[in-house]
């Protein structure tokens, strides 16, 4: 018999291997992936962990190696706690504010956008989703500067008295766009609005034409439509777009840091607390708040069905 | 009564091209100001055009070393994203396993938490294990994120390829690596190097995690970051906007291209 087959070289017999036993193949396929994100990232999340139950001696400034809750008790001093608030609060209104914004986009681009403009709006909508962060942060710096073209504009249009009354409100408002929180806002909406916009379309896809037929046979008028059938059958889609928002919005540290009234957010605590400040585990144990929110955050957003809609 | 149910309202209409132009006038804006002859501020509208700060930056060593530092991070972080991607992909698209789903949300996990996360946990794992920082821990944490920018293009493939075409050419005599070579590659390909062009631009853009990983070493986003806290030339930085732009624009629209007839597209997820 052996005579009559050719030899098998090292590639056949794998391959009869592969065949006989199909999770030996899997094993091979997966480890190498599985390895570098497990060691690698879930291994960086535990020295996260672990580095937040350290502490720092005030003295020597050199981090104590011993488990403590003392770190995650700094976070309530009124300082670092304001912080947290402030965050929250900024995230909270930039998704509330992409919501807003997104929604005539991504209502136009699932229902009415055909052939040729369909792709001007994917391609319009990707384009600015996928395109340098920091150019369109630097954009938005071009704009804001009190000498930019934002001010031009309203010069030209003699409407000064209403850029003077919005950085004229209380809390908000400041010395120019550039350094309050009305252009922190304007500038974190637009970067992260693309990823509200694509869930949100996603999600208005699925609308059946023929339950907005039926809305309307029914004699409902267009604004009971948009209440009872459009924004609850959108609503998986809108959740699956404030889970990016929210969590872009609270782990930033570019956009305050350049805009703004110099206010600290959580981002920058971390930033400049492992950096300039020293205190690493004090960093870590800011750097849990994200995570935890998400985690919390996520498993509520799975619960109302939002990742059926990614 | 409306008179044609399948026009859209003027109103939204109009709010709807307005939502496109709000997300695309700012960038236009960058490339008006790379020619400006202002150069202490921002100045509206500029006072005059000129060429001159293409050659101004084109004689800046910093530049080009932080241009040379991220096209190495960026290639070497795309190379090993679309191995690994690959090979998870295809193990996902094969098989129903135990703890599939627990590995699927280690994929995503890198990129669904903000950056600032990514980069502090790497900071402290480099720092409790005393590594100092370098080129390549840069490029272990931008790897890290483009895995499943890769993964997502490649799984969307394959759930789309036959199996058929697979069993087909193990009849026909071909052992699993000639099948992988004239088969399963020729097939992905399109998906692959969509995944690709991505992660690339992904990487080359990428400054969060980056200042946690980077050390001294500046790439050129984190060369314009230090140019937008602290202002010294302007009219360079101007320029260098303009470069990291069109470094990102044109492999996400290669990439799209590239997967526009199939039923997944690239790009609708980041």
């Amino acid at each position: 018999m052996t005579a009559i087959l050719p030899a098998k070289s090292i590639a056949d017999r794998l391959t009869t291997l592969f065949w006989r036993k199909p999770k030996l193949l899997l094993a091979l396929l997966i480890t190498p992936p599985l390895l570098w994100l497990g060691v690698i990232y879930l291994g960086s999340l535990a020295a996260l962990l672990l580095q937040s139950f350290y502490s720092i001696d005030e003295f020597s400034g050199m981090v104590v190696r011993e488990f403590t809750l003392k770190t995650y008790g700094e976070l309530l001093r009124p300082q670092n706690y304001d912080i947290i608030l402030r965050t929250l609060t900024m995230s909270a209104a930039v998704t509330i504010g992409s919501v807003i914004l997104a929604f005539p986009i991504a209502y136009y681009a699932a229902r009415y956008a055909k052939g040729r403009w369909k792709a001007v709006f994917y391609l319009g909508i990707m384009l600015p989703l996928w395109s340098s962060y920091l150019v369109k942060v630097y954009a938005w710096k071009l704009i804001l500067a009190k000498e930019g073209i934002l001010t031009w504009a309203v010069t030209q249009t003699h409407t000064n008295f209403l850029l003077d009354a919005a950085l004229a409100l209380p809390g908000i408002g400041g010395n120019s766009l550039s350094t309050s929180y009305i252009g922190m806002f304007l500038v974190f909406t637009y970067v992260w609005l693309p990823f509200m916009i694509l869930p949100m379309q996603a999600a208005l896809e699925r609308v059946p034409t023929s339950m907005l037929e039926a809305s309307q046979d029914l004699g409902a008028t267009s604004s009971q439509t948009f209440r009872t059938v459009i924004v609850p059958l959108a609503l998986p889609g809108i959740i699956a777009g404030s889970i990016f928002t929210f969590s872009l919005t609270m782990g930033d540290y570019i956009i305050p840091q350049i805009v703004g009234n110099s206010a600290n957010f959580i981002g920058m605590a971390v930033y400049q607390l492992q950096g300039t400040a020293g205190n690493t585990p004090l960093a870590a144990a800011f750097a849990v708040i994200p995570i935890v929110i998400m985690l919390i955050y996520l498993s509520l957003a799975k619960r109302a069905g939002a990742f059926d809609a990614l | 009564m409306r008179s044609d149910p399948n026009a859209a309202p003027l109103s939204l209409k109009i709010a709807a091209i307005g939502g496109l132009l709000f997300l695309h006038l700012p960038i236009l804006l960058i490339f008006l100001y790379a020619f400006t002859t202002e150069e202490r501020t921002y100045a509206f509208p500029p006072p005059g055009l000129t060429l001159k700060w293409f050659a101004a930056a084109w004689e800046r060593p910093d530049v080009w070393q932080a241009l040379s530092l991220s096209l190495q991070v960026a290639f070497a972080a795309t190379a090993l994203a679309m191995i690994l991607g690959t090979l998870i992909s295809a193990a996902m698209a094969q098989a129903r396993f135990f703890g599939r789903e627990q590995i699927s949300l280690l994929i995503i996990l890198p990129i669904a938490l903000p950056g600032v996360i990514t980069g502090m946990s790497l900071r402290s794992a480099f720092g409790l294990m005393d590594i100092p920082f370098s080129t390549l821990t840069i490029i272990l944490g931008h790897a890290t994120f483009c895995i499943v920018i890769v993964y997502n293009n490649a799984v969307a493939r394959f759930r789309r390829l036959s199996g058929g075409v697979l069993e087909a050419s193990a009849d026909l005599g071909a052992n699993a690596f000639q099948t992988f070579w004239h088969i399963l590659l020729p097939n992905l390909g399109t998906a692959l190097l969509a995944g690709g062009m991505l992660a690339f631009a992904l990487s080359f853009d990428e400054v969060i995690v980056t200042t946690f990983t980077a050390g001294q070493q500046a790439t050129l986003p984190i060369w314009m970051l230090e140019e937008l806290i602290r202002p010294r030339q302007r009219p360079v930085t101007n320029v260098v906007a303009m470069v990291v732009f069109a470094a990102t624009f044109f492999p996400i629209l290669l990439a799209y291209y590239l997967t526009r007839n199939g039923s997944e597209t690239a790009g609708s997820g980041k």
